[in-house]
Protein backbone atom coordinates (compact mmCIF):
# COMPACT_ATOMS: atom_id res chain seq x y z
CA UNK A 1 0.00 0.00 0.00
CA UNK A 2 2.61 2.40 0.54
CA UNK A 3 3.99 1.31 -2.58
CA UNK A 4 0.76 2.05 -3.94
CA UNK A 5 1.02 5.65 -2.79
CA UNK A 6 4.15 6.32 -4.59
CA UNK A 7 2.97 4.97 -8.22
CA UNK A 8 0.00 7.51 -7.76
CA UNK A 9 2.06 10.16 -6.72
CA UNK A 10 4.52 9.48 -9.45
CA UNK A 11 1.78 9.91 -12.00
CA UNK A 12 2.93 5.97 -13.49
CA UNK A 13 0.55 5.16 -16.50
CA UNK A 14 -0.36 2.25 -14.35
CA UNK A 15 -1.91 4.33 -11.65
CA UNK A 16 -4.73 5.05 -13.67
CA UNK A 17 -5.38 1.23 -13.10
CA UNK A 18 -4.71 1.04 -9.56
CA UNK A 19 -6.98 4.31 -8.16
CA UNK A 20 -9.79 2.54 -10.46
CA UNK A 21 -9.21 -0.77 -8.53
CA UNK A 22 -9.30 0.93 -5.78
CA UNK A 23 -11.99 2.94 -6.12
CA UNK A 24 -15.23 0.96 -5.40
CA UNK A 25 -13.30 -0.55 -2.04
CA UNK A 26 -13.82 3.67 -0.81
CA UNK A 27 -15.95 5.68 1.01
CA UNK A 28 -15.99 4.18 4.07
CA UNK A 29 -13.27 6.39 6.05
CA UNK A 30 -14.36 9.68 7.61
CA UNK A 31 -11.51 12.00 6.35
CA UNK A 32 -10.37 14.90 8.18
CA UNK A 33 -8.44 17.95 7.13
CA UNK A 34 -6.42 19.88 9.55
CA UNK A 35 -5.19 23.75 7.65
CA UNK A 36 -3.59 26.68 9.31
CA UNK A 37 -0.72 29.33 9.38
CA UNK A 38 2.88 27.70 9.50
CA UNK A 39 3.91 26.52 13.02
CA UNK A 40 0.05 26.76 14.36
CA UNK A 41 0.65 23.63 16.17
CA UNK A 42 -0.81 21.55 13.22
CA UNK A 43 1.41 18.50 13.35
CA UNK A 44 1.81 18.22 17.05
CA UNK A 45 -2.13 18.07 17.08
CA UNK A 46 -2.15 15.55 14.70
CA UNK A 47 -0.04 13.44 16.95
CA UNK A 48 -2.61 14.13 19.54
CA UNK A 49 -5.99 13.12 17.54
CA UNK A 50 -3.70 9.67 16.55
CA UNK A 51 -3.45 9.35 20.23
CA UNK A 52 -7.32 10.42 20.75
CA UNK A 53 -8.95 7.98 18.22
CA UNK A 54 -6.75 5.17 19.37
CA UNK A 55 -8.03 5.19 22.23
CA UNK A 56 -11.56 5.46 20.86
CA UNK A 57 -10.22 2.21 19.10
CA UNK A 58 -10.64 3.74 15.96
CA UNK A 59 -7.54 3.37 13.62
CA UNK A 60 -6.24 6.54 11.55
CA UNK A 61 -3.67 6.90 8.20
CA UNK A 62 -2.28 10.39 8.31
CA UNK A 63 -1.07 12.08 5.27
CA UNK A 64 0.83 15.18 6.02
CA UNK A 65 1.86 17.62 3.11
CA UNK A 66 4.68 20.11 2.96
CA UNK A 67 6.00 22.10 -0.06
CA UNK A 68 8.63 20.82 -2.39
CA UNK A 69 11.06 23.32 -3.61
CA UNK A 70 9.96 24.88 -7.07
CA UNK A 71 13.10 24.99 -8.64
CA UNK A 72 14.81 21.52 -7.54
CA UNK A 73 11.46 19.50 -6.27
CA UNK A 74 13.03 18.77 -2.89
CA UNK A 75 11.42 18.49 0.10
CA UNK A 76 11.85 18.54 3.86
CA UNK A 77 9.11 16.87 4.90
CA UNK A 78 9.28 17.16 8.92
CA UNK A 79 6.28 16.64 10.20
CA UNK A 80 7.04 12.70 11.77
CA UNK A 81 9.45 14.74 13.95
CA UNK A 82 5.94 15.49 15.95
CA UNK A 83 4.93 12.27 16.24
CA UNK A 84 5.56 10.11 19.13
CA UNK A 85 5.96 6.50 18.18
CA UNK A 86 3.17 4.26 17.41
CA UNK A 87 5.52 1.50 16.32
CA UNK A 88 3.75 -1.35 17.32
CA UNK A 89 0.14 -0.10 16.13
CA UNK A 90 -0.76 -1.56 12.76
CA UNK A 91 -3.65 0.64 13.14
CA UNK A 92 -1.93 3.76 12.53
CA UNK A 93 -0.32 4.45 9.25
CA UNK A 94 1.51 7.91 8.53
CA UNK A 95 3.14 8.93 5.19
CA UNK A 96 4.34 12.20 4.59
CA UNK A 97 3.87 14.18 1.08
CA UNK A 98 5.51 16.67 -0.88
CA UNK A 99 2.96 18.79 -2.53
CA UNK A 100 5.42 18.42 -6.12
CA UNK A 101 4.76 21.98 -7.10
CA UNK A 102 1.47 22.01 -6.89
CA UNK A 103 -0.57 25.16 -5.34
CA UNK A 104 -3.41 25.16 -2.64
CA UNK A 105 -2.25 22.62 0.21
CA UNK A 106 -1.87 19.46 -1.21
CA UNK A 107 -0.34 17.62 -3.76
CA UNK A 108 -2.21 16.47 -7.20
CA UNK A 109 -2.37 13.14 -6.01
CA UNK A 110 -4.00 13.61 -2.23
CA UNK A 111 -6.79 12.76 -3.08
CA UNK A 112 -6.10 9.26 -4.87
CA UNK A 113 -3.56 9.10 -1.82
CA UNK A 114 -6.72 9.39 0.82
CA UNK A 115 -8.37 6.46 -0.47
CA UNK A 116 -5.35 4.59 -0.18
CA UNK A 117 -5.35 4.56 3.29
CA UNK A 118 -9.17 4.83 3.17
CA UNK A 119 -9.15 0.89 1.23
CA UNK A 120 -6.65 -0.26 3.73
CA UNK A 121 -9.35 0.10 6.32
CA UNK A 122 -8.96 2.90 8.05
CA UNK A 123 -11.62 4.44 10.03
CA UNK A 124 -10.14 8.12 9.98
CA UNK A 125 -7.79 9.39 8.12
CA UNK A 126 -6.13 13.19 8.34
CA UNK A 127 -4.33 15.15 6.19
CA UNK A 128 -2.27 17.90 7.04
CA UNK A 129 -1.96 20.15 4.57
CA UNK A 130 0.78 23.11 3.76
CA UNK A 131 0.06 26.27 5.87
CA UNK A 132 0.12 28.85 2.74
CA UNK A 133 -1.61 29.80 0.23
CA UNK A 134 -5.56 29.07 -0.64
CA UNK A 135 -5.13 25.73 0.91
CA UNK A 136 -8.61 25.77 2.89
CA UNK A 137 -10.26 26.25 0.02
CA UNK A 138 -8.56 22.86 -1.49
CA UNK A 139 -8.83 20.70 1.40
CA UNK A 140 -12.50 21.50 1.80
CA UNK A 141 -12.88 19.54 -1.47
CA UNK A 142 -10.92 16.64 -0.40
CA UNK A 143 -12.45 16.12 3.38
CA UNK A 144 -15.43 15.32 5.03
CA UNK A 145 -14.38 18.04 8.00
CA UNK A 146 -12.39 20.39 7.71
CA UNK A 147 -10.57 21.74 11.10
CA UNK A 148 -8.98 25.12 10.92
CA UNK A 149 -5.89 25.59 13.42
CA UNK A 150 -5.68 29.78 14.45
CA UNK A 151 -3.16 30.58 17.45
CA UNK A 152 -2.31 33.81 19.15
CA UNK A 153 0.21 36.01 18.87
CA UNK A 154 0.03 36.11 14.65
CA UNK A 155 -1.25 39.65 14.73
CA UNK A 156 -3.53 41.29 16.57
CA UNK A 157 -6.91 40.17 16.00
CA UNK A 158 -8.80 37.54 13.88
CA UNK A 159 -8.99 40.53 11.42
CA UNK A 160 -5.98 39.10 9.90
CA UNK A 161 -7.30 35.42 9.35
CA UNK A 162 -7.90 34.71 5.77
CA UNK A 163 -10.52 35.70 3.69
CA UNK A 164 -13.00 32.81 3.25
CA UNK A 165 -12.12 30.75 6.03
CA UNK A 166 -14.88 31.40 8.48
CA UNK A 167 -17.21 30.15 5.33
CA UNK A 168 -15.17 26.91 4.63
CA UNK A 169 -14.14 25.55 8.40
CA UNK A 170 -15.99 23.13 9.67
CA UNK A 171 -14.71 23.39 13.08
CA UNK A 172 -12.11 26.09 14.58
CA UNK A 173 -9.02 24.99 16.79
CA UNK A 174 -7.33 27.64 19.15
CA UNK A 175 -3.98 26.11 19.97
CA UNK A 176 -1.38 27.57 22.02
CA UNK A 177 -4.36 27.81 24.84
CA UNK A 178 -1.34 28.27 27.05
CA UNK A 179 -0.39 31.42 25.54
CA UNK A 180 -1.73 34.77 25.90
CA UNK A 181 -4.75 36.15 23.94
CA UNK A 182 -5.84 32.68 23.07
CA UNK A 183 -8.86 32.72 24.92
CA UNK A 184 -9.72 36.60 22.84
CA UNK A 185 -9.08 35.07 19.48
CA UNK A 186 -11.93 32.08 20.35
CA UNK A 187 -14.32 35.15 21.91
CA UNK A 188 -13.51 36.60 18.51
CA UNK A 189 -14.17 33.59 15.90
CA UNK A 190 -17.33 32.68 18.35
CA UNK A 191 -18.95 36.67 17.42
CA UNK A 192 -17.98 36.49 13.97
CA UNK A 193 -20.08 33.46 13.61
CA UNK A 194 -22.85 34.30 15.03
CA UNK A 195 -22.77 37.63 13.17
CA UNK A 196 -23.16 35.26 10.29
CA UNK A 197 -25.49 33.37 11.52
CA UNK A 198 -23.46 29.99 11.83
CA UNK A 199 -22.38 28.71 14.32
CA UNK A 200 -25.11 27.07 16.85
CA UNK A 201 -23.25 23.82 17.75
CA UNK A 202 -21.68 25.44 20.96
CA UNK A 203 -18.26 23.37 20.10
CA UNK A 204 -17.73 24.56 17.13
CA UNK A 205 -15.00 26.12 18.34
CA UNK A 206 -12.02 24.52 21.18
CA UNK A 207 -9.39 25.68 22.85
CA UNK A 208 -6.86 23.21 23.00
CA UNK A 209 -2.63 23.04 23.87
CA UNK A 210 -1.56 20.26 21.07
CA UNK A 211 2.01 20.25 23.47
CA UNK A 212 0.42 18.86 26.42
CA UNK A 213 -3.28 17.06 25.12
CA UNK A 214 -5.28 19.49 26.95
CA UNK A 215 -8.64 20.20 24.50
CA UNK A 216 -7.70 17.16 22.59
CA UNK A 217 -10.60 14.93 23.69
CA UNK A 218 -13.02 17.77 23.62
CA UNK A 219 -12.00 18.48 19.70
CA UNK A 220 -12.15 15.01 18.72
CA UNK A 221 -15.82 14.83 20.32
CA UNK A 222 -16.84 18.41 18.46
CA UNK A 223 -15.16 16.36 15.19
CA UNK A 224 -17.47 13.38 15.52
CA UNK A 225 -20.27 15.11 16.12
CA UNK A 226 -20.68 17.29 13.16
CA UNK A 227 -19.50 14.11 11.43
CA UNK A 228 -22.73 12.57 13.09
CA UNK A 229 -25.03 15.01 12.36
CA UNK A 230 -23.69 15.29 8.60
CA UNK A 231 -24.24 11.99 8.22
CA UNK A 232 -27.39 11.67 9.33
CA UNK A 233 -28.81 14.57 7.14
CA UNK A 234 -27.56 13.29 4.33
CA UNK A 235 -25.02 16.51 3.93
CA UNK A 236 -21.90 14.09 4.08
CA UNK A 237 -22.75 11.89 1.40
CA UNK A 238 -24.25 14.73 -0.90
CA UNK A 239 -20.34 16.77 0.03
CA UNK A 240 -19.22 13.64 -1.55
CA UNK A 241 -20.67 13.91 -4.63
CA UNK A 242 -20.10 17.45 -5.01
CA UNK A 243 -16.25 16.65 -4.58
CA UNK A 244 -16.12 13.92 -7.11
CA UNK A 245 -17.76 16.13 -9.88
CA UNK A 246 -15.33 18.61 -9.25
CA UNK A 247 -12.88 15.96 -9.31
CA UNK A 248 -14.22 14.15 -12.38
CA UNK A 249 -13.80 17.96 -14.06
CA UNK A 250 -10.11 18.30 -13.27
CA UNK A 251 -9.41 15.88 -14.99
CA UNK A 252 -11.52 15.50 -18.00
CA UNK A 253 -9.38 19.15 -18.21
CA UNK A 254 -6.46 18.01 -17.27
CA UNK A 255 -7.05 14.68 -19.77
CA UNK A 256 -8.37 16.77 -22.73
CA UNK A 257 -5.33 19.10 -22.51
CA UNK A 258 -3.35 16.89 -22.57
CA UNK A 259 -4.39 14.69 -25.46
CA UNK A 260 -4.83 18.50 -27.46
CA UNK A 261 -1.57 19.54 -26.32
CA UNK A 262 0.27 15.93 -27.46
CA UNK A 263 -0.60 16.62 -31.23
CA UNK A 264 0.05 20.46 -31.21
CA UNK A 265 3.96 20.71 -31.60
CA UNK A 266 4.13 19.33 -34.90
CA UNK A 267 1.22 21.95 -35.92
CA UNK A 268 2.70 25.00 -34.80
CA UNK A 269 4.83 25.53 -38.32
CA UNK A 270 7.37 27.73 -39.89
CA UNK A 271 4.13 29.34 -41.44
CA UNK A 272 2.23 30.19 -38.17
CA UNK A 273 5.39 31.34 -36.63
CA UNK A 274 5.93 33.57 -39.44
CA UNK A 275 2.31 34.46 -39.54
CA UNK A 276 2.86 35.44 -35.78
CA UNK A 277 6.07 37.54 -36.58
CA UNK A 278 4.37 39.84 -38.92
CA UNK A 279 1.27 40.21 -36.57
CA UNK A 280 -0.96 39.02 -39.70
CA UNK A 281 -2.96 36.44 -37.78
CA UNK A 282 -3.13 36.65 -33.50
CA UNK A 283 -1.95 33.50 -31.16
CA UNK A 284 -5.71 33.18 -29.66
CA UNK A 285 -7.13 33.06 -33.03
CA UNK A 286 -4.87 30.77 -34.26
CA UNK A 287 -4.75 28.75 -31.21
CA UNK A 288 -8.93 28.25 -31.93
CA UNK A 289 -8.18 27.13 -35.40
CA UNK A 290 -5.54 24.30 -34.40
CA UNK A 291 -7.89 22.46 -31.66
CA UNK A 292 -10.70 22.53 -33.88
CA UNK A 293 -8.13 21.12 -36.51
CA UNK A 294 -7.25 18.32 -34.02
CA UNK A 295 -11.01 17.75 -33.35
CA UNK A 296 -11.68 17.12 -36.48
CA UNK A 297 -8.99 15.18 -37.29
CA UNK A 298 -9.78 13.06 -34.34
CA UNK A 299 -13.17 12.67 -35.48
CA UNK A 300 -11.65 10.52 -38.68
CA UNK A 301 -9.46 8.39 -36.54
CA UNK A 302 -11.19 4.98 -35.29
CA UNK A 303 -12.20 5.98 -31.80
CA UNK A 304 -13.38 9.58 -33.03
CA UNK A 305 -15.53 8.19 -35.69
CA UNK A 306 -17.14 5.41 -33.34
CA UNK A 307 -17.96 8.37 -30.98
CA UNK A 308 -19.18 10.51 -33.86
CA UNK A 309 -21.02 7.36 -35.32
CA UNK A 310 -23.35 7.17 -32.10
CA UNK B 1 8.60 12.59 -14.77
CA UNK B 2 11.22 11.14 -12.93
CA UNK B 3 9.68 10.94 -8.90
CA UNK B 4 12.26 12.57 -6.60
CA UNK B 5 14.61 9.98 -4.66
CA UNK B 6 12.93 9.83 -1.20
CA UNK B 7 15.18 9.35 1.98
CA UNK B 8 14.66 9.22 5.17
CA UNK B 9 16.91 10.70 7.23
CA UNK B 10 17.76 10.32 11.45
CA UNK B 11 19.17 10.81 14.29
CA UNK B 12 19.19 10.12 17.99
CA UNK B 13 16.93 12.21 19.82
CA UNK B 14 19.39 13.03 22.64
CA UNK B 15 22.12 14.01 20.46
CA UNK B 16 22.66 17.41 20.26
CA UNK B 17 24.99 16.98 16.90
CA UNK B 18 22.57 17.46 14.44
CA UNK B 19 24.19 20.94 12.91
CA UNK B 20 25.82 18.15 10.43
CA UNK B 21 22.46 16.60 9.76
CA UNK B 22 20.39 19.35 9.55
CA UNK B 23 22.98 20.65 7.10
CA UNK B 24 22.72 17.65 4.75
CA UNK B 25 19.02 17.64 4.84
CA UNK B 26 18.93 21.10 3.24
CA UNK B 27 21.67 19.95 0.31
CA UNK B 28 19.57 17.05 -0.15
CA UNK B 29 16.71 18.73 -0.69
CA UNK B 30 18.23 21.02 -3.07
CA UNK B 31 19.78 18.01 -5.00
CA UNK B 32 16.05 17.49 -5.35
CA UNK B 33 15.22 14.64 -3.10
CA UNK B 34 12.27 14.73 -0.95
CA UNK B 35 13.63 14.05 2.66
CA UNK B 36 11.80 13.07 5.26
CA UNK B 37 13.28 13.30 8.75
CA UNK B 38 12.78 11.88 11.71
CA UNK B 39 14.65 12.11 15.41
CA UNK B 40 14.11 8.12 16.15
CA UNK B 41 16.99 6.00 16.70
CA UNK B 42 15.30 2.31 17.41
CA UNK B 43 15.46 0.38 14.89
CA UNK B 44 11.64 -0.46 15.04
CA UNK B 45 10.20 3.34 14.30
CA UNK B 46 13.09 3.23 11.68
CA UNK B 47 12.17 0.31 10.20
CA UNK B 48 8.02 1.20 10.54
CA UNK B 49 8.65 4.89 9.21
CA UNK B 50 10.75 3.68 6.26
CA UNK B 51 8.00 1.39 4.83
CA UNK B 52 4.92 3.59 5.40
CA UNK B 53 7.05 6.31 3.79
CA UNK B 54 8.33 3.80 0.93
CA UNK B 55 11.92 5.58 0.99
CA UNK B 56 14.57 4.79 -1.44
CA UNK B 57 17.14 5.30 1.19
CA UNK B 58 17.34 5.26 5.27
CA UNK B 59 20.63 7.45 6.59
CA UNK B 60 20.93 7.31 10.42
CA UNK B 61 23.31 9.59 12.04
CA UNK B 62 25.18 8.63 15.28
CA UNK B 63 27.33 10.71 17.09
CA UNK B 64 26.73 9.36 20.47
CA UNK B 65 27.55 5.91 20.28
CA UNK B 66 25.01 3.25 20.66
CA UNK B 67 24.55 2.49 17.06
CA UNK B 68 25.40 -0.95 16.58
CA UNK B 69 22.43 -2.89 17.70
CA UNK B 70 20.78 -0.53 15.38
CA UNK B 71 21.91 -0.69 12.41
CA UNK B 72 22.25 -4.93 13.65
CA UNK B 73 18.33 -5.19 13.89
CA UNK B 74 17.63 -2.34 11.11
CA UNK B 75 19.44 -4.94 8.03
CA UNK B 76 17.79 -7.81 9.75
CA UNK B 77 14.70 -6.19 9.74
CA UNK B 78 14.90 -4.95 5.99
CA UNK B 79 15.49 -8.14 4.88
CA UNK B 80 12.79 -9.92 6.72
CA UNK B 81 10.52 -7.53 5.38
CA UNK B 82 11.84 -8.35 1.81
CA UNK B 83 12.82 -4.54 1.82
CA UNK B 84 16.47 -5.44 1.00
CA UNK B 85 16.29 -2.70 -1.82
CA UNK B 86 16.15 0.20 0.54
CA UNK B 87 19.99 1.92 0.39
CA UNK B 88 21.34 2.52 4.14
CA UNK B 89 24.12 4.86 4.75
CA UNK B 90 25.30 5.98 8.12
CA UNK B 91 26.87 9.20 9.36
CA UNK B 92 28.07 10.93 12.20
CA UNK B 93 30.67 9.61 14.94
CA UNK B 94 31.30 6.08 13.65
CA UNK B 95 34.62 4.23 14.46
CA UNK B 96 36.39 3.20 11.89
CA UNK B 97 36.42 -0.72 12.80
CA UNK B 98 32.30 -0.23 13.46
CA UNK B 99 32.55 0.98 10.02
CA UNK B 100 34.22 -2.09 8.46
CA UNK B 101 31.35 -4.05 10.03
CA UNK B 102 28.33 -2.32 9.05
CA UNK B 103 29.69 -2.35 5.33
CA UNK B 104 29.80 -6.35 5.98
CA UNK B 105 26.57 -6.46 7.19
CA UNK B 106 25.56 -4.94 3.97
CA UNK B 107 25.37 -0.90 5.13
CA UNK B 108 25.89 1.15 2.08
CA UNK B 109 28.64 3.64 3.05
CA UNK B 110 29.36 5.41 6.58
CA UNK B 111 30.19 9.22 6.31
CA UNK B 112 32.80 10.74 8.59
CA UNK B 113 31.83 14.00 10.38
CA UNK B 114 34.07 15.98 7.62
CA UNK B 115 32.08 14.39 4.67
CA UNK B 116 30.67 16.23 1.87
CA UNK B 117 27.21 16.27 1.29
CA UNK B 118 28.07 16.64 -2.09
CA UNK B 119 29.83 13.41 -1.89
CA UNK B 120 26.45 11.60 -0.11
CA UNK B 121 24.49 12.85 -2.93
CA UNK B 122 26.65 11.61 -5.94
CA UNK B 123 26.74 8.58 -3.66
CA UNK B 124 23.33 7.98 -3.33
CA UNK B 125 22.62 8.93 -6.91
CA UNK B 126 24.75 5.80 -7.79
CA UNK B 127 24.19 3.18 -5.82
CA UNK B 128 20.36 3.88 -5.14
CA UNK B 129 18.50 -0.12 -6.42
CA UNK B 130 14.96 0.14 -6.19
CA UNK B 131 13.93 -1.19 -8.94
CA UNK B 132 12.60 0.95 -11.67
CA UNK B 133 8.84 0.86 -13.57
CA UNK B 134 7.52 0.54 -9.71
CA UNK B 135 8.86 3.85 -8.25
CA UNK B 136 9.42 5.51 -11.86
CA UNK B 137 13.08 7.22 -12.31
N1 LIG C 1 3.14 26.75 23.68
C1 LIG C 1 2.65 25.86 22.83
N2 LIG C 1 3.44 25.42 21.83
C2 LIG C 1 2.92 24.52 20.94
C3 LIG C 1 1.59 24.04 21.06
N3 LIG C 1 1.36 23.19 20.05
C4 LIG C 1 2.49 23.13 19.33
N4 LIG C 1 3.44 23.93 19.86
C5 LIG C 1 4.80 24.14 19.35
O1 LIG C 1 4.74 24.88 18.15
C6 LIG C 1 5.79 24.51 17.27
C7 LIG C 1 5.27 24.17 15.90
O2 LIG C 1 4.49 22.99 15.99
P1 LIG C 1 4.16 22.07 14.73
O3 LIG C 1 3.22 21.03 15.22
O4 LIG C 1 5.37 21.65 14.03
O5 LIG C 1 3.38 23.13 13.84
P2 LIG C 1 2.83 22.92 12.33
O6 LIG C 1 1.61 23.77 12.22
O7 LIG C 1 2.69 21.50 12.04
O8 LIG C 1 4.00 23.54 11.49
P3 LIG C 1 4.24 23.40 9.91
O9 LIG C 1 3.89 21.99 9.51
O10 LIG C 1 5.67 23.72 9.76
O11 LIG C 1 3.33 24.43 9.27
C8 LIG C 1 6.51 23.36 17.97
O12 LIG C 1 7.64 23.85 18.59
C9 LIG C 1 5.50 22.86 18.97
O13 LIG C 1 6.10 22.26 20.08
C10 LIG C 1 0.79 24.54 22.16
O14 LIG C 1 -0.38 24.19 22.33
N5 LIG C 1 1.37 25.43 22.99
MG1 LIG D 1 3.48 20.33 10.44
Amino acid sequence: MARLITLLESGHPDAQREGAELFPHTGRALVIGITGPPGAGKSTLVDQLIAEYRRRDLSVGVLAVDPSSPFTRGALLGDRVRLRSFVDDDHVFVRSMANRGHMGGMSLATPAAIRVLDAMGMDRVIVETVGVGQSEVEIMNAVDCTVVVEVPGMGDSIQTMKAGVMEIADQFVVNKADRDGASRIAQEIRRLLRERGVGRRDNLVVSTVASTGVGVDELVTAIETFLAAQRASGELERRRVRQLHTELERHVSQKAQHRVMAGLHSKVTEDILNALQHRTRDPESIAAALIDESLNVDANSPVGARRAGR
Amino acid sequence: MDAPIRILLTKPTHDCHDRGVRYLMRVLRDAGFEVVFTNFLVSDDVLSAALQEDVDVIGISSSAGGHMPVFEELMDGLREREMTDVLVIGGGIIADSDAVRLREMGVGEIFGPGGSPADIEAFIRQHVRRQPGVAVR
